[in-house]
């Protein structure tokens, strides 16, 4: 992981994009992450959300902006659901916020380190899960080791691909 | 404080927001499972089902159009259609099949003990799967139908195959549907052979158990899991899977939990039936079915098996073999020849007179073949046939009594 001289240009630099980015890409990949499964139901390994949250919380930089940002997107994933509103709404704050605090200090434009960093933040995120379910809601879940780490490991490689693809949407200022 | 607040500006805003969601699900997870939610969730999904549904439903009858204008228009316009009427009814014949079977069984069973009424498909509501939660720890569909078409909550959802799961939330132009492997989910259903009841759950990793089973040899793989009709939701009868496993429950020993395979492919849905309203009396449509099939199932037995007689019905105390069909004594073919040893042509013993010649028999075999049947019989050479004491009377007396069997009396003369 590259770390970023203090002080240099890149680590002040903040990427922004076309207002409509910000919102018509999560509910794409909302919609894609709730549809695709009707065909190929192994899709549901994936978070796209998640992953979303994970890219503009980075790109942002600011914890508070990734904490929102979380907040949103985790919520409208809860409604899809059947489960109280708020699981996945805790779980992508905490993701955003720890997202958009690595992208200070953190070269994040990197593909190695945004491999690492999807596969520690999705692991993280099952982690937090089978928290919530089991400790706050007391429902029986179980953590299967292998299955986790395959589905973190697919998730990291999709996100260097999907946040290459976001990259080209960004402006500089 | 106002530095504290500007300094640890940013992990208080998380602390706060995460403070602020765990109280919601203290407050949702509190309120008494009605199966809905409360209004203010409510709302945030109707909100974002509004918002998510309509590119759902437009992308799926766009391909759905895109798809039909192809195959049924330009390619099999005629064929695909009279397909979908075919198919539509054999689905229907499926479900009156198997609801009728289960009921034949249980109600031979349990005739006199039977206190509740049995319930009957009367209308379903035909609906497009257009979306899901996009999670395994959330097994549900989203369907294009909703309030507008009659839909409401806990309506059973099926396919022609089996158990799909109920509704849950209900918008107006969709409905949300909890499926049977989903860990809240809970279904009354019965074992088709061993009669055990029990209690049919999902588990997080999509998997379907009938859990509390105290463990019984009985159980076997491949057994027919159906709708019991004790949780007041599904209709009775109705197939759910079948059993693949009996596996130990270490937190509730000694009970052990059946593993069944769901007789539905539940990630592979396309199109669902609700159930809209059932009735206690057989729906006019479905006696007619059973009828009309009785009918084809005797004629087409008729055709393939001449000797063989249709089943009788099951009287009270009679005993059934597996598949529900009586135990029925086996049926002799007719004989070729008939002779007095033939069964039936034997008179009871108030007809006999003692000392009397032998009654004419009451089948007469046609007079061309009679000869030869006599040159042949057994009985023409039996001891007793060839004893004229005994067998001339008994022709005279015969040929005197009935002079309308030419058959019988040329049998005669040619003795």
């Amino acid at each position: 992981m590259a770390l970023v001289a203090r002080g240099s240009r890149r680590d002040m630099e903040v990427h922004s994009f076309h207002p409509v980015v910000p919102i018509l890409v999560p509910l794409f990949a909302i919609f894609l992450q709730v549809y695709v499964p009707l065909r190929f139901p192994s899709f549901t390994l994936l978070n796209l959300p998640l992953l979303i949250v994970i890219y503009f919380a980075v790109s942002r930089r600011s914890p508070v902006t990734g904490t929102l940002i979380g907040l949103v997107i985790g919520l409208i994933q809860d409604a899809m659901t059947h489960l109280p509103l708020g699981i996945n709404g805790i779980i992508d704050c905490v993701i955003g916020y720890m997202a958009a605090s690595i992208g200070i200090r953190v070269d994040v434009d990197n593909p190695g380190t945004r491999l690492i960093m999807g596969f520690t933040f999705i692991l993280f995120a099952s982690v937090l899960h089978v928290v919530i379910l089991s400790r706050l809601l007391g429902m029986g879940e179980t953590w299967l080791w292998a299955h986790e780490l395959i589905r973190a490991g697919v998730n990291a490689v999709v996100g260097v691909v999907l946040f290459a693809l976001l990259d080209r949407l960004r402006r500089r200022e | 404080m106002e530095s504290f607040l500007s300094r640890y500006r940013n992990p208080l805003v998380l602390l706060a927001v995460v403070l602020a969601q765990m109280l919601g699900l203290a407050v949702q997870v509190r309120r008494p499972a009605t199966g809905t939610d409360g209004h203010q969730t409510r709302l945030v999904r109707y909100w974002v089902v509004s918002l998510i549904s309509p590119f759902e439903r437009a992308f799926l009858h766009t391909g759905h159009g895109i798809s039909n204008t192809w195959t049924g228009y330009l390619d099999l316009r005629h064929v695909r259609q009279q397909n979908q009427q075919l198919q539509a009814e054999l689905n229907r014949m499926q479900l009156e099949q198997a609801s009728l079977a289960e009921n034949a069984r249980q109600d031979m069973r349990l005739q006199k003990l039977f206190a509740f009424q049995q319930k009957y498909v009367s209308k379903t509501v035909a609906a497009h799967v257009i979306g899901t939660s996009g999670t395994d720890l959330s097994r549900v569909l989203y369907i294009d139908k909703g309030s507008s078409s009659g839909i409401r909550t806990d309506m059973p959802v099926i396919t022609p195959d089996g158990v799909v799961g109920k509704t849950r939330d209900v918008f107006a132009h969709t409905a949300q549907v909890l499926e049977i492997n989903d860990p809240t989910s809970g279904l009354g259903v019965i074992l088709s052979k061993t009669r055990l009841r029990g209690i049919l759950r999902g588990n997080t990793a999509g998997q379907t158990r009938i859990v509390d089973v105290l463990p019984d040899e009985h159980i076997q793989p491949g057994e027919q899991v159906i709708t019991s009709g004790g949780d007041q939701i599904y209709p009775r009868g109705l197939p759910v899977g079948t059993v693949e496993r009996t596996v130990s429950d270490p937190d509730r020993n000694p009970y052990v939990a059946i593993v069944v395979r769901p007789a539905v492919n539940l990630s592979r849905l396309d199109a669902v039936l609700i159930v809209t309203q059932t009735t206690t009396a057989m729906p006019a449509q479905a006696q007619h079915d059973l009828a009309t099939s009785e009918q084809k199932a005797a004629d087409i037995l008729s055709e393939r098996l001449p000797g063989a007689a249709a089943p009788p019905i099951l009287a009270p105390g009679e005993k059934s073999d597996d598949q529900g069909i009586p135990a029925a004594p086996p049926h002799l073919p007719d004989a070729l020849h008939p002779d007095r040893f033939t069964p039936g042509d034997t008179p009871t013993a108030s007809n006999l007179t003692p000392g009397a010649a032998y009654p004419k028999q009451k089948s007469a075999p046609p007079a061309a073949t009679s000869e030869a049947a006599a040159a042949t019989s057994p009985a023409a050479t039996s001891p007793a046939a060839s004893t004229p004491a005994t067998t001339t009377p008994a022709r005279r007396t015969n040929s005197r009594h009935t002079p309308s069997t030419p058959a019988r009396s040329t049998q005669e003369t040619g003795h």
